[in-house]
């Protein structure tokens, strides 16, 4: 499936990252190559299969409703750029 | 041209566990901003979440609470989107394969009839932080206590036809995830809250209008106010020629009407894709039996009881039925009586309900326990205390230990059934109002209720009702 540079600034902009008008075209092929690889997938007959959400046998393993975690706000914030009365800090976001 | 309105709604049931959906963080209410926010639920790279059992089995119970499919293998998938509040930039949910598949309820309507409401899905996800905007100057602060707590998302079918359909709806799921002890249905806290999709058709028309959906609906009354605005404004807008745009509203309760979120269609491409970081959750038919075994009496059988057993009113049923504890008081206070269940069923709706609404005081804290309350309406029934009196007792008990026994013999409050004792105040009354008992001879009967009064009063209130009727027509006759 080939991309389009609209598409490529619209994944971009969900993720939020700033890509410039430069990248755009290299990128734009570099994903497609991606996905066209994955699509050789879509030869194959799947007809009968069963969908698969995950790969192997695993089954999800259940842990008990104890809380396990004690107050680790202050290790926790260290990294974090910008901190005050406990709250992480971000830049404005409005409703 | 008459319109249908069309409502689905989907409701967030906020899980009571202790523990977060997929990490050890507690999930208490009002905690210090993120003392209670670990590593996972920060989203730091390299954890891991590890799905609580407790969500599990809750969304089991739900699920057969509503006599739903129970998916054997559910999946756990990504919903991708950018907010601060959500630091993976994800939110682990469910999308192709849901724990609890089509169900239904049943809803009694406030006309009387019923209406079964199909459910679609309900599905696991973790709720995201907080955003607070209005404490820095130029910034936002985030919490993210919240963030990873366990929902269940209840979707239901577009069956509800008008505003209060959709109420009733929302009452009858808040009253039963409290039944089932999976959510403390605390509104104000968004223990439990509410989108609803509203739409409008041309009567008769099978095809689903465009719909809106509606957010931040904390109440029923707001749910209520606000689904009857948007249909308003969407009637409207289609009569003078225009179309309904498919979009997310919030509801001002301030100003009572809906206005556009329009930051919120940019991010409707969410990209789910099954969470790599978590296989199938599997359910087996023990696991399904063993959460069966220990589910509590649903309210739609225990109201079928009561009125099959305690020969209660529909009505009365109903209204015992409001919450698991105050259905629970009933049995309690019948729990040894040999009175009729309709007298606790009367006290309890009425003059214990009262009190509790006065006092703003929950049933589990009344002040008057079951069994004490038993006891009072015992001396009811066995006619030493009035109806009337005995509320009076029921005053007196609140706030104290004291039983209604004590209360009666201390304040002499016992009726008298004594019918000398009655016929001697009578004809003091007799005797002191001759013109009245004149115009009561001379066809006045309304006047009865006078000379009853005056009795009643004279008596202090504690003369045997029934004997004292049926002394003073004798005597009144005779006089």
């Amino acid at each position: 499936m080939a991309l389009t540079t609209d598409d490529i600034k619209q994944i971009a902009h969900l993720a939020r990252i700033g890509v410039d008008e430069t990248t755009l075209e290299p990128l734009r092929a570099d994903l497609s190559t991606v996905l066209e690889l994955v699509e050789q997938l879509n030869a194959i007959d799947t007809n009968g299969v069963e969908p698969m959400a995950h790969p192997g046998n695993a089954e999800l393993r259940l842990r008990p409703d104890m809380v396990s975690e004690s107050d680790q706000r202050k290790t926790l914030q260290e990294p974090a750029p910008a901190v005050e009365q406990g709250y992480f800090l971000v830049p404005r976001v409005i409703e | 041209m008459s319109w249908e309105t069309v409502i689905g709604l989907e409701i967030h049931a906020q899980l009571a566990t202790r523990s977060k959906i997929f990490s050890g963080a507690s999930t208490a209410f009002g905690a210090e901003p993120n003392t209670q926010a670990c590593a996972v639920d920060l989203g730091l790279p390299g954890v891991l979440p590890v799905v609580n059992a407790g969500v599990v089995n809750m969304a089991v119970r739900f699920g057969l609470a509503t006599d739903a499919h129970i998916t054997k293998r559910s999946q756990f998938a990504r919903k991708n989107y950018f907010y601060p509040d959500l630091p993976k930039g994800y939110q682990i949910s469910q999308m192709a394969l849901p724990i609890v598949g089509e169900g239904a309820v049943t809803v009694s309507l406030p006309d009387g009839t019923e209406k079964k409401i199909n459910i679609t899905r309900a599905h696991l996800e973790e709720d995201a932080g907080k955003s607070v905007h209005d404490l820095f100057d130029d910034c936002t602060g985030v919490d993210l206590n919240r963030a990873g707590t366990p929902l269940l998302e209840i979707v239901s079918e577009p069956d509800m036809r008008s505003a209060v359909e959709a109420v009733a709806y929302a009452r009858q799921i808040h009253a039963l995830v409290r039944y089932i002890d999976i959510c403390d249905g605390n509104m104000q806290e968004g223990s439990f809250r509410c989108d609803a999709n509203v739409s409008v058709r041309p009567s008769g028309q099978t095809e689903l209008g465009t719909r809106a959906e509606i957010k931040n609906l904390n109440s029923f009354r707001f749910l209520e106010r606000a689904i009857l605005y948007e249909v308003d404004r969407q009637i409207d807008l289609l009569e003078s020629g225009q179309s309904v745009v498919q979009e997310t509203r919030l509801y001002d309760s301030d100003k009572d009407e809906t206005r556009s979120m329009r930051s919120k269609e940019e991010a409707n491409d969410y990209r789910y894709f099954p969470d790599p970081d978590l296989p199938p959750l599997v359910i087996d038919n023990a696991f399904i039996d063993s959460v069966k075994a220990e589910m509590p009496e649903l309210p739609q059988l225990r109201r079928a009881r009561f009125i099959n057993d305690y020969k209660l009113s529909s009505t009365d049923a109903s209204a015992l039925m409001g919450d698991k504890a105050t259905a629970e008081y009933f049995e309690a206070v019948l729990e040894g009586q040999t009175f009729p269940a309709k007298l606790a069923a009367n006290w309890i709706i009425g003059e214990l309900s009262g009190r509790l609404n006065k006092e703003n005081c929950t049933i589990e804290n009344a002040s008057v326990q079951a069994p004490r309350l038993g006891q009072l309406l015992a001396r009811i029934d066995d006619g030493t205390i009035s109806g009337k009196i005995g509320k009076q007792v029921f005053d007196d008990m609140w706030g104290t230990d004291a039983s209604a026994d004590d209360i009666i013999e201390q304040k002499g409050l016992k009726q008298i059934t004594d019918s000398s004792a009655i016929e001697a105040m009578i004809d003091d009354v007799i005797a002191a109002n001759p013109s009245q008992v004149a115009e009561y001879q001379g066809g006045k009967e309304k006047l009865l209720s006078f000379f009853v009064g005056a009795v009643m009063k004279a008596s202090k209130g504690k003369a045997n009702p029934g004997q004292l009727n049926q002394i003073l027509r004798d005597k009144l006759k005779n006089a």
